[in-house]
C-alpha cells in the first residue's frame, strides 16, 4: 500500500511506516478520525476518505442504536475503514458497561472507544471509573481503547486492566490547543506497552506531526477537521502530517541538546 | 446553601448599575481578553456600550460555538401535555382566569400525538403543562415518562416547579432534562406578574435549580422571559444563576432559552420592548460569556429571523411546534399558550438548515446511556 501520493505528481511516491498493530488489528494510517460536528454526512464521508483513516469513532448517542438502518453507519460504509463505537454521554463505569454492551449487540463489533466523562463542559475523563469498566469490558472481550488524561501512572493501570490502548488527550477536547501534555505524553510513550493514541485538542496538523514525532503510534482528529472552512483539504493535510510525523520518527531524528556540540572537539588531540 | 444566598447579595438595582456604567473600553476586553469570561464581562457585552460592537460579537460568537458544537443544530419538539393551570401569570394563555377549554391528554391522544410526531423525524422531546398539581401532577407525569420513554431518545420537561424527591422519582423513569425559567429575576414585580397560584412563591422557584442538580439531573435549563423587565438586567441574572449553577453542579449540562413574549389570548401586552438587534446582541452575550451552554430558539421567532440566527449560537431549535394539548392530531389552535411565529413543517425547518450547511441532528442522546 502506498499510503500517501502526491495528486499532482503521481510517481512521487512516499516510504511506507511500519504497519501499527493495535489488539489483532493492523492499519497503515495512523490517523483515526472523530466523525462529529461535520456540516453534512456526505462532507463527513469524504473527509474520511481524504484522510486515509482506516478506524473512524461514531458516538452512540447519535446512532439509533434499535433500528435496522442507520444514517451515519451507513455513511460510514467505506471499504478499508473500521467503525469505533464510542461511550460519549456516560458518567460512570456502571453506564458505559451497559452502553458498551448494546453497541456490541447492534454494531457487531467488540472494539470500543471507552469515554467516560462526568463534567459536561471540558468533557475531562474521569480516571476511577474508566479504570473501572475497562476491567469489566476487557473481562468481557472487549477491545478497549480508553479515552484518558495524560496520566502515566493511569496509563500503566489502564495497560494492565486489559486495555487494548490507550488514549491519552493532548488538551481538553474541541480546544485545538495542541499538546498540552507534552511532559506527561512523552513518559507515557516511554512506558506503554500497548499503542499510545493520542487524543482531543489536536487543533493543526504540525501538532499531528509533533505527536507522532514524539512516538505516539497514532492520533485522533475530530473537530480541527470537522470545522475547517474545508474538511476535505484539512483531512488531506493531517494525513500528510500524520505520514510525515512517523517517517521522521522511524528516520531516528538527532536529539535535541540545550548544549552545542563542536564539530571540533577542544581534546580530540588525547587520543583514545 | 443554595443560590437564594448569591441572589440577595445582588440587588436589581446594583446590577442595573454595573451595567449601564460599562463603556466601550469594557466591551472590547471583554471581547479580546483570553480566559474564562466573568459577570462583568456579561455586563459589559449586554450594555448599551455593547451596540457598537455587534458585529465583531457575532463574528465571535460563530467561533466560539462552531468549535464547541461544530456545524450542526439540533432540532426538537414541544408536545403540550395539558393546559390546566391554577396559577394567574399575566403574561401566559393558560391563566387560570382565561376563558379557554381544559384539555389534559390521556393515553390514547398522547400516543396518537407521539405517532404523528415521530413521523416528522423527532428523537428529542420537550413535556410541557401548566399548574394543576394534583391533576398533572408526578404520578401523571410518571406514567406519561412510561409511555414515551420507548419513543424518543431524550425527554425534557417544563412543568411547574417540584421538590426534589420528586425529580428524583421522575428521572428514574427515564426524565433527561429540565427546563425550569425564573421569568424575571425582579423581586419587587415578580409578585405582580404571578399574583395567585404556587409560581407566587419565588424563593422556591429561585431554589428550583439547585433541587434539579442535587436530584442528579441530567441537564438544566434557564431563562427569563424577555418582554416583562429590562431584558439586561433579567439576562445577567440568568448569567450569574448559571455560573452558580456550573460551580455547584458540575456533572450537570446548562441550556438558555430565550422566550421573548408573543401575543397570547387574554394576555397584557410586553412591558418591555426587546428588538432584533437586542435580540442578537443578548444570544452573542450569552455565547461569548459561555462557550459551553446549550442555547435553544423557539418557534415564537419569525422564519426569516430564525434563519440569520442559526450560525450566531444558537444550538438547538424547535420546528412545526404547536403550543396547545393535542394540537398535533386533536385541536386547532382554540388552546394554545401563545401564538407561534414560524409555522413551516420539521422537513421545511431540516432543509433551511442544511441548505445553511449545517447539519440537522435528530438524534444526540440515547437512554442507554444512563442506568
Amino acid at each position: 500500500m502506498i499510503p500517501c501520493q502526491l495528486p499532482d505528481t503521481g510517481s512521487n511516491q512516499f516510504r511506507e511506516t511500519q504497519p501499527l498493530r493495535v489488539g489483532d488489528r493492523d492499519y497503515d494510517s495512523r490517523l483515526f478520525l472523530g466523525t462529529g460536528k461535520f456540516g453534512s454526512y456526505a462532507l463527513m464521508r469524504e473527509a474520511v476518505e481524504a484522510s486515509g483513516t482506516e478506524l473512524v469513532t461514531v458516538a452512540l448517542r447519535r446512532v439509533h442504536l434499535h433500528e435496522q438502518q442507520d444514517d451515519v453507519i451507513e455513511h460510514l460504509q467505506v471499504p478499508g475503514v473500521h467503525l469505533l463505537p464510542n461511550t460519549s454521554g456516560v458518567r460512570t463505569a456502571k453506564e458505559a458497561v451497559l452502553a458498551a454492551q448494546l453497541a456490541r449487540e447492534s454494531l457487531q463489533t467488540d472494539w470500543l472507544k471507552l469515554e467516560i466523562h462526568p463534567d459536561p463542559r471540558y468533557l475531562l475523563p474521569d480516571p476511577i471509573e474508566t479504570l473501572l469498566a475497562t476491567e469489566q469490558l476487557a473481562g468481557e472481550g472487549f477491545q478497549v481503547m480508553a479515552y484518558i488524561n495524560a496520566d502515566p501512572v493511569l496509563c500503566k493501570r489502564l495497560e494492565e486492566a486489559g486495555a487494548a490502548a490507550v488514549m491519552p488527550l493532548g488538551a481538553p477536547i474541541g480546544t485545538n490547543q495542541g499538546l498540552q501534555t507534552r511532559a506527561m505524553l512523552e513518559i507515557i510513550i516511554e512506558q506503554s506497552h500497548v499503542p499510545v493514541v493520542v487524543d482531543a485538542g489536536i487543533g493543526a496538523p504540525s501538532q499531528a506531526a509533533e505527536a507522532m514525532e514524539m512516538g505516539a503510534d497514532a492520533v485522533l482528529v475530530n473537530t480541527a477537521i470537522a470545522v475547517a472552512g474545508d474538511p476535505v483539504a484539512m483531512a488531506q493535510a493531517f494525513r500528510l502530517a500524520v505520514h510525515a510525523g512517523r517517517m521522521a520518527y522511524e528516520a531516528r531524528m538527532g536529539v535535541v541538546s540545550k548544549r552545542a556540540e563542536a564539530s571540533s572537539p577542544l581534546t580530540a588531540f588525547l587520543g583514545n | 446553601m443554595s443560590f437564594l444566598q448569591e441572589f440577595e447579595r445582588n440587588g436589581w438595582a446594583a446590577m442595573g448599575e454595573r451595567i449601564y456604567g460599562k463603556q466601550g473600553a469594557d466591551v472590547e476586553r471583554a471581547l479580546f481578553r483570553s480566559g474564562r469570561r466573568d459577570l462583568d464581562d456579561f455586563c459589559a457585552l449586554v450594555s448599551p456600550a455593547a451596540e457598537p460592537h455587534l458585529e465583531a460579537m457575532a463574528q465571535l460568537s460563530y467561533r466560539l460555538t462552531r468549535k464547541r458544537f461544530g456545524n450542526t443544530t439540533q432540532l426538537y419538539i414541544p408536545l403540550y401535555l395539558s393546559n390546566e393551570c391554577h396559577n394567574i401569570c399575566t403574561y401566559c394563555g393558560f391563566s387560570v382566569d382565561n376563558r379557554l377549554e381544559r384539555l389534559t391528554l390521556d393515553r390514547e391522544q398522547l400516543l396518537q400525538e407521539v405517532a404523528q410526531i415521530k413521523a416528522e423525524g423527532f428523537e428529542h422531546i420537550l413535556l410541557v403543562t401548566g399548574e394543576a398539581g394534583r391533576k398533572v401532577g408526578v404520578d401523571y407525569f410518571e406514567q406519561v415518562l412510561e409511555w414515551l420513554r420507548p419513543h424518543f431518545a431524550s425527554i425534557t420537561m417544563e412543568v411547574q416547579a417540584l421538590d426534589q424527591a420528586e425529580y428524583e422519582r421522575l428521572i428514574r423513569r427515564g426524565l433527561n432534562s429540565v427546563l425550569i425559567y425564573q421569568e424575571t429575576y425582579n423581586r419587587d414585580t415578580y409578585k405582580s406578574y404571578h399574583p395567585k397560584g404556587k409560581k407566587g412563591n419565588m424563593a422556591y422557584r429561585l431554589e428550583t435549580p439547585d433541587r434539579l442538580g442535587r436530584a442528579g439531573i441530567h441537564r438544566i435549563g434557564l431563562a427569563a422571559l424577555l418582554g416583562l423587565e429590562d431584558w439586561r438586567i433579567d439576562s445577567a441574572f440568568v448569567a450569574l444563576h448559571l455560573s452558580y449553577l456550573e460551580r455547584r453542579y458540575w456533572r450537570t449540562k446548562y441550556s438558555i432559552s430565550l422566550p421573548r413574549l408573543r401575543p397570547a389570548a387574554g394576555c397584557q401586552p410586553p412591558n418591555v420592548t426587546v428588538s432584533d438587534r437586542d435580540f442578537v446582541q443578548l444570544i452573542c452575550a450569552y455565547r461569548i460569556y459561555n462557550e459551553n451552554a446549550e442555547i435553544s430558539l423557539s418557534t415564537r421567532e419569525s422564519p426569516a429571523l430564525r434563519d440569520h440566527l442559526l450560525k450566531l449560537g444558537i444550538t438547538s431549535m424547535s420546528a412545526g411546534s404547536k403550543t396547545e394539548p393535542g394540537g398535533y392530531t386533536l385541536q386547532d389552535d382554540a388552546l394554545e399558550q401563545f401564538q407561534i411565529n414560524d409555522e413551516r413543517s420539521p422537513a421545511e425547518v431540516a432543509a433551511m438548515i442544511r441548505a445553511q450547511g449545517f447539519d440537522p441532528v435528530w438524534k444526540d442522546w440515547d437512554m442507554v446511556l444512563e442506568s
